[in-house]
């Protein structure tokens, strides 16, 4: 069964919520929808859900378009950021619903309603919770009751909004993993709304970055971490450092670095060369960055590095030289990937054109600079 | 935003439905037979309607006693809404029910029971009849019906922004020196300032347009203590509808024209105090 | 997402007992006003309520029994009844459609829609009985045709009915609105999932959520139409023993001297006040206890 979201567009009142969005998702993979606030992502998923309307672009499930089809037809089960569940009702009540309000012809019987619910209920290991109410129970088992009613009517699609937003840090940890292993063992196809990278890398197959109502990259956890498409997805996949650069035949110049220049294939201007902290190498000898400062955190050994008006602070792994402080040291940037970036002084990341090809993995090229 | 927005949830078009077209009924057309109706005499013929000595007597009555009412209730809402809701004693609960009374009480009630209470032989009336007050079947006893009915708008206005005030910047003034009584009058004061408005503004609507509680205790006397609600009756009995029509309009305007007033003068001291 | 209690919670004011003389005033000055606050409140709203009972017992409870007994005030007791029994439920339903349509919907004019829907609130009581004599009165613009057809609107019940109905109209609509509002869609949508369609999710998801904002509603609609006087008196045409609501008897045997009948009748109608009193503290010492879960 396949998922395929055909070209949606999506205007409020002249805003694109969603820009030309097209993504497709294979029967049993675990899909997570990443983005900052207002990129479109939970639009996204309300729309195939059936609770919003695009403007314009077709979804597909296992080739019938679902364009016309009301939202109550759709069975695709949503989980809400905040479980919405009836609070008039007892857990196995808000479980059953799903069930009971089935046209008679396609609805179990009551007994049969009853053994489903408390099946579900034990799944999610909260099987002795069906006569309490929402409000007597904790927020991670609100979420589990939120999901048992979903699974309950047997739906094609798992859809959760940011279903974790709201559980305090050590419950989300331990829910993600059970999550991750109820999507294994029920065979399900989901699609999942997050903020949080970590989240999104932890537990989807894929991962699809938003921004803007358009689709930046998607791709395996790895690839993105690994080889981000633009400056936007780098920065958002993890920690990056930023030097601005100048690019010119082919080549990247780095502002207040003379001695290093990376290779790529943006088009000649302004530039901005982006790399992990952990990915920047320290060099004995003169350079322009001097250091202020080492300090251990366990095994870890981290230093301050002062370079002209800018402070890093840069892990160092075993095996790697590491420098005393007041020494100089020279950069190490090899790693470093290039993305263009708009006509803009100000040097800020923009994603460049998504079209331009991601630049390749630039060589080590450190010049002795007479000059320094 | 023009646009409509679709909604997944059903039941639109026919809520819309029912609600525009009970509204029509119930609202809509009656209001356009008011607005319609005094033209009929022609402009100037409205002129003289709204102009004759005895209705500029009854609208002066009517608009006088409510803003006077509404006045009044402004000191008597403040210490009741601020004791309400920062003291604790005893019976609060029950004294928070007893504010809602003369919204709970049929107006026709609430007019019998004053004018027994504030009538010579009443208890009150008693009480104020040896210092030469006489409030029964006299503009005075006009006011005290509107006090009533006015009260409970005044004390739930105030009342919730009483309760947001910050503590912080009265804490802040005493740590600088001012006195309990500086602190409320420089600092507490000003920032009810808008609620103190709006509680006036809907004191003062009530008022005007009070039928039941005060045609008992008002004398109803042209030109003394007749009020403008009392003429349109009049008139409607004489069969004067346009005449009538043309003061219920008058009453209307004049009412929204006021309290646009008040909303703006709200609006301007709130957009000064922030 | 818990609704405040009417008011701050004790541990919200303790901060303001806990003596704090910054934000407190000298102890003999709150005395002081606690005491005139009391007194107020007594003279001025707790008396009027009194006097309605002493005077209606001046003649003992016999004098209650043969006030009632009267065969004008059963008529206007019945009266009020059926008046208020056509005009609040059709009130309600309107209400409740007109929450719905409000609270969970989006649309231009929506802004207009609520004026109007507080409209009759804002409006003069005799101003609200103007209207309909405008329409169907002997002068009106359908007067004479429907007097011509037999159908006799004012001076009869239906006229009764119909200003009873405009000025209760907004009481159902205005409790539902701000209540359906602030509980959210979140949970209908949620039902929409699951499959249900418009009744289902109206029956089991909205109603069991507003219960007590629409008990409430309607208990000040019926209130309201069962005491409304001005709006009445204009339409009734004060034929007695037929077109006589209790609030226009009340007027009729008191304008007599009969204080006896016209107390008796205005301590009913003050019980129903009460009642509507109590259930709304009822109502909101609940939501205090379940923070909001209720109402």
């Amino acid at each position: 069964m396949t998922v395929e979201l055909r070209n949606l567009r999506k205007s409020f009142g002249g805003v694109a919520a969603l820009d030309d969005v097209s993504l497709t998702i294979a029967r049993g993979e675990f899909v997570a929808l990443l983005g900052p606030s207002g990129s479109g992502k939970t639009t996204l998923l309300r729309a195939v859900a059936g609770l919003e309307f695009v403007d314009s672009g077709d979804i597909v499930i296992d080739e019938r378009s679902i364009h016309g089809v009301p939202a109550r037809e759709r069975g695709v089960g949503f989980v809400f950021q905040h479980y919405a569940l009836f609070r008039h009702m007892t857990v196995a009540r808000n479980v059953a619903f799903g069930l009971e309000v089935r046209p008679r012809s396609r609805r179990p019987t009551a007994r049969d309603i009853e053994t489903r619910v408390q099946s579900l209920l034990d799944l999610m290991e909260i099987g002795h919770l069906g006569g309490r109410y929402p409000e007597q129970i904790s927020g991670g088992q609100r979420q589990r009751v939120a999901l048992a009613r979903a699974l309950a009517i047997e739906p094609k699609l798992l859809l959760l909004d940011e279903p974790f937003g709201a559980l305090d840090a050590k419950v989300r940890k331990s829910l993600r993993v059970w999550l991750r292993e109820l999507h294994e063992r029920m065979g399900l196809t989901s699609i999942f709304v997050t903020h949080d990278q970590a989240e999104a890398m932890e537990m989807a197959d894929r991962v699809a970055v938003l921004r803007a109502g358009r689709i930046e990259q998607v791709d395996t956890p790895a690839t993105l971490y690994a080889e981000p498409a633009n400056a936007f997805v780098h920065e958002f996949m993890g920690e990056s450092v930023q030097f601005r650069c100048l690019v010119a035949d082919g080549r990247a110049w780095i502002d207040g670095l003379p001695d290093i220049v990376l290779p790529n294939r943006c088009p000649s201007g302004p530039a901005v060369a982006l790399i992990r902290p952990h990915e920047i190498g320290l060099l004995p000898g003169p350079g322009p960055a001097r250091v202020d400062a080492r300090h251990h955190v366990g095994p870890l050994r981290r230093v301050r590095v002062r370079m002209d008006d800018r402070v890093l602070d840069l892990p160092v792994p075993e095996g790697r030289w590491l420098p005393d402080a007041g020494q100089t040291c020279r950069l190490d940037l090899s790693q470093a990937r290039v993305y263009p970036c708009a006509s803009d002084a100000a040097g800020l990341s923009r994603a460049g054109d998504r079209e331009s090809e991601s630049p390749i993995r630039a060589t080590m090229l450190i010049e002795e600079n007479s000059s320094t | 935003m023009l646009t409509v927005q679709r909604s997944a949830l059903p039941g639109f078009v026919p809520t819309f439905g029912i609600t525009f077209l009970w509204l029509s009924l119930i609202v809509l057309v009656p209001l356009s037979a008011l607005a319609l109706r005094p033209w009929e005499l022609g402009f100037i013929g409205v002129w003289h309607s709204v102009t004759e000595p005895r209705v500029v007597a009854a609208l002066r009555l009517s608009f006088g006693t409510a803003a006077l009412a509404a006045a009044v209730n402004v000191p008597f809402g403040l210490l009741i809404a601020w004791v309400m809701v920062r003291y604790r004693f005893p019976g609060r609960n029950l004294a928070d029910s007893l504010i809602d009374m003369p919204l709970a009480l049929p107006t026709a009630v609430a007019g019998i029971s004053l004018t027994a209470l504030f009538a010579p032989k009443g208890w009150l009336g008693a009480l104020l009849a040896p210092l030469g007050i006489k409030v029964a079947y006299t503009p005075l006893g006009i006011l005290v019906a509107l006090i009533f009915v006015g009260l409970p708008f005044m004390v739930r206005t105030l009342e919730p922004v009483i309760m947001e005030l910050p503590l912080d910047a009265e804490e802040a003034a005493a740590t600088l020196g001012a006195t309990r009584a500086q602190i409320i009058w420089r600092v507490v004061l000003p920032a009810l300032l808008p609620a103190l408005l709006a509680g006036f503004g809907a004191a003062l609507a009530r008022g005007v347009g009070e039928y039941g509680s005060v045609i008992f205790i008002a004398g109803n006397m042209p030109m003394i203590s007749e009020i403008a609600p009392l003429l349109i009756v009049i008139r409607l009995e004489q069969l004067d509808y346009a005449g009538a029509a043309a003061l219920g309009l008058i009453m209307l305007l004049v009412s929204f024209g006021i309290l646009l007033l008040l909303n703006l003068l709200q609006r301007r001291i709130s957009v000064q105090q922030t | 997402m818990s609704e405040t209690a009417i008011y701050p919670s004790e541990s919200a004011t303790s901060a303001i007992h806990s003596g704090e003389a910054a934000t407190q005033e000298a102890p003999a000055t709150r005395a002081a006003l606690t005491i005139l606050t009391i007194v107020l409140l007594i003279l001025l709203l707790l008396f009027p309520l009194i006097v309605v009972f002493t005077e209606a017992f001046r003649h003992g409870l016999g004098g209650i029994v043969e006030a009632l007994a009267e065969p004008d005030a059963i008529s206007a007791i019945g009266l009020t009844l059926i008046v208020a029994a056509v005009s609040v439920p059709l009130n309600t339903v309107c209400g409740v459609a007109a929450a719905w349509c409000i609270a969970r919907f989006r649309f231009p004019g929506r802004g207009l829609l609520i004026t109007l829907i507080e409209l009759p609130l804002s409006v003069s009581p005799v101003i609200s009985g103007l209207v309909w004599v405008l329409l169907f009165g002997a002068n009106g613009w359908f007067g004479p045709a429907l007097d011509r057809l037999g159908v006799r609107i004012i001076f009869a019940v239906p006229g009764l009915v119909l200003a009873t109905a405009f000025v209760t109209f907004p009481f159902v609509a205005r409790t539902l609105i701000p209540l359906m509002e602030h509980q959210g869609a979140a949970e209908e949508e949620a039902a929409l999932t699951l499959g249900a369609g418009g009744w289902q999710i109206f029956r089991r998801v909205t109603l069991p959520n507003i219960r007590w904002g629409l008990l409430y509603g309607v208990l000040l609609c019926n209130a309201r139409a069962m005491g409304e006087f001005g709006a009445v008196a204009v339409v009734s045409g004060h034929v007695r023993g037929q077109t006589m609501t209790m609030p226009l008897q009340v007027e009729a045997l008191f304008n007599d001297y009969d204080w006896v009948g016209a107390f008796t009748i205005a301590g009913l109608l003050s019980l129903l006040a009460l009642l509507t009193l109590a259930v709304k503290a009822v109502l909101e010492w609940r939501i205090g206890a379940q923070g909001g879960a209720l109402l």
